[in-house]
């Protein structure tokens, strides 16, 4: 056994580190605005640049001696984020002005990040919360960092605002304008979404029970809704608008149409899923068409119809908020986002993509709990 | 002859019910304003009459069928096909942008593929990202990548196929992880018994054996790029393609050109479906696939 496990993050690092201190100053010094005597300079990093230094290189190199992996991990994680956390509270006020070090320390620190979600993903825990823990944690720092490399990026270098906000800008701007941002949800997500959503989806459902009753309709309407399902059903936002006006009614409308198909397709593939076994077996039970629909054929379906739901979630999201580009009354995501374009508040349109990735994801997890409730015996809920 | 019976005649009769509906409700949307332009023009039309007048309004609510048609041939056919009025030179521009944001997508869905399938750390990492990516509805964000990249000088055709690029990856990738993987632990096993290198268990089994998913996930992501490109040119002030056309008819409620660039956009769609699937026929034969 040797005592040495380099991994190649680490050397990188380690690497990169050295040769920032070699470069010397982490972003250029600028004339203090305050200062008594006019022109002094103040420096970056005045107090922490060996901290990061300190923090990084030893990140670097002790998980390279024999440790546990866990402690490993431990060590990799807290040297990474600090030295990422020092880099960003040090450029305030600094912006624009980092120099090569400012990207190499940045590096090194997203490599330890690197191979602490490595080391992190080679752990085989046996119990199961743990197990869990670690399959929320591992995305979790990988979102971080893209979190933390946009942060560092964009002040770093200077990146105009109006390109791309950093994300703290953003967070504030949510925090700053909750009122306008809770009136834009509940006009598109409450009323139109909501609404379209469960009437689309609906209708689809029941369709599609009458498809599977009538032979006939299904051999018709499956190529017909398989075929729809390549459209660009989104076009008929306009004829919409046009025909029920700019308040919610139309976007509910286009949520109704994008969402008949894909609930249609399912359910029908679905309800054909039930083995002939167990078809046969309820047959011996003299069962009519009614008992055998709720209690076999539904159920088995199930999966289907969730799959449907969720596909339905993402588009109803998107077709309230494309129909919005039409026209709506001042008030509204989509209205929120093409007028801030126009008026390049980019920061308050980063606001609403934020809290409408947050929505479609939060509606997305609703449905997928759902359906761990409903499809509880389905064998990919069961093996967990 | 069966295929004639279980599927031509379901799908024609249903066509037929949808287009005879489709009269019935042009007739009953547009029958109010005519009733009202009557009044004002002092005529009283008998029932036939106005169910003329309905079918031949200028800018109805819902356009019948044959007016949809009429105006579709028209722009196709008889317009010259540099006039920004043409549907060919329309689609022509939407398709550019759609072909291109499917080929960066494909590719870039290819090598995210590529990448999960063969570093752990990817897996676990990326891919619950990359689903979540697509609860996020980037559409409604197309224009605000298009107006951004404006603003520093990107215009043209690659902003909209960058939001091409984003629908069309998600497809591939999730296509082309679960074709690599397809393989079974038997051919893996064989392969390692020939001290076959990684890359060799790659290009000789792992590749040939992602194919049929690549081309399923490919007709997905065309459809889904076909999308993007048409919302990305929602906001460049209706310059030109289909989205443009969309826009323009909303704008002057020119009611039967928006449906006909909806029939555009369709068959657009359906074409370039029709082409990927042939494709895969013609590339599964190549490699010596037998019809199943």
């Amino acid at each position: 056994m040797n005592r040495l496990r380099p991994s190649w993050q680490a050397a990188l690092a380690a690497l990169a580190c050295l040769i920032a201190v070699a470069l010397g100053a982490i972003a250029a010094p600028k004339v203090d605005p305050l200062a008594q005597p006019a022109g002094t300079l103040i420096y970056p990093y005045a107090t922490t640049s060996w901290l990061i230094f300190g923090a990084l290189l030893l990140a670097a190199l002790i998980p390279m001696a024999k440790v546990p992996p866990m402690a490993e991990a431990v060590v990799l994680f807290i040297g990474a984020h600090l030295a990422a956390w020092l880099l960003i509270g040090g450029i305030a006020s600094f912006e624009g002005l980092a120099r090569a070090p400012y990207f190499l320390l940045l590096a090194a620190a997203w490599l330890l990040g690197w191979r602490c979600v490595a080391v992190l993903s080679g752990l085989r825990p046996t119990d199961g919360s743990t197990r869990t823990a670690l399959r929320l944690i591992i995305p979790a720092i990988f979102g971080a960092w893209i979190l933390i490399i946009w942060e560092a990026v964009t002040r770093g270098a200077g990146i105009p605002f109006i390109l791309l906000p950093p994300p703290s800008a953003i967070g504030a701007r949510i925090a700053g304008s909750l009122p306008i941002l809770g009136a834009d949800v509940r006009q598109t997500i409450f009323k139109a979404v909501l609404f379209g959503y469960v009437v689309g989806s609906g209708a689809g459902f029941v369709t599609a029970v009458l498809a599977d009753r009538v032979a006939f309709l299904r051999r018709g309407l499956l190529p017909i809704g398989n075929m729809v399902s390549a459209l660009p059903i989104i076009g008929v936002a306009p004829i919409m608008v046009m025909w029920f006006g700019f308040d919610w009614q139309s976007k509910a409308a286009v949520v109704i149409i994008m969402t008949f198909f894909p609930m249609l397709v399912n359910t029908v593939a679905g309800l054909a899923a039930s083995g002939h076994m167990e078809r046969d077996l309820m047959r011996t039970y003299a069962s009519g068409y009614w008992p055998m629909l709720i209690k076999l054929r539904l159920p088995a379906a199930a999966p289907f119809i969730f799959n449907a739901l969720k596909i339905n979630s993402t588009l109803a999201l998107i077709g309230a908020i494309v129909a919005e580009f039409f026209g709506t009354p001042v008030v509204g995501m989509g209205f929120r986002i093409s007028t801030e374009v126009g008026r390049m508040n980019i920061d308050m349109v980063w606001a609403e993509i934020a809290v409408a990735a947050l929505a479609g994801s939060v509606f997305y997890g609703v449905v997928a709990l759902v359906e761990r409730a409903v499809t509880f015996w389905h064998p990919s809920v069961r093996g967990g | 002859m069966d295929t004639f019976r279980d599927k031509l005649i379901p799908v024609t009769s249903i066509l037929v019910g949808v287009v005879v509906l489709w009269y019935v409700f042009a007739v009953f949307l547009n029958a109010p304003f005519q009733r009202d332009l009557d009044r004002r023009a002092n005529e009283t039309s008998t029932f036939s009459e106005l169910i003329g007048k309905t079918l031949s309004q200028p800018k109805p609510t819902l356009p019948a069928p044959h007016q949809v048609a009429v105006n579709f041939f028209e722009n196709t056919f008889l317009r010259p096909i540099n006039s920004n009025r043409s549907l060919v030179y329309n689609a022509w521009v939407t398709l550019s942008s759609t072909l291109l944001g499917f080929a960066f997508g494909t590719a870039l869905g290819i090598v995210i593929a590529v990448g999960i399938v063969h570093v752990a750390t990817l897996d676990r990492s990326l891919m619950p990202w990359i689903i979540a990516s697509q609860t996020i509805p980037i559409l409604a964000v197309a224009p605000m990548i298009i107006v951004v990249l404006a603003a520093v000088g990107i215009t043209g055709l690659v902003p909209k196929a960058m939001i091409s690029t984003y629908l069309s990856f998600f497809p591939v990738t999730v296509g082309m992880v679960k074709g690599l993987r397809s393989p079974e632990i038997m051919h893996l096993d064989l392969m390692h018994t020939y001290n076959a290198s990684q890359a060799q268990t790659f290009w000789k089994l792992r590749v040939p054996a992602s194919v049929p998913f690549l081309f399923t996930s490919m007709k997905v992501a065309v459809a889904a790029s076909l999308v993007g490109a048409i919302v990305g040119e929602l906001p460049t002030g209706a310059v030109a393609g289909i989205g443009a056309k969309l826009l323009a008819g909303a704008y002057y409620s020119q009611s039967i050109d928006i449906w006909s660039a909806l029939v555009a956009g369709s068959i657009v769609a359906a074409l370039l479906v029709m082409v990927v699937g042939i494709a895969g026929r013609l590339v599964d034969r190549a490699m010596g696939g037998r019809p199943a």
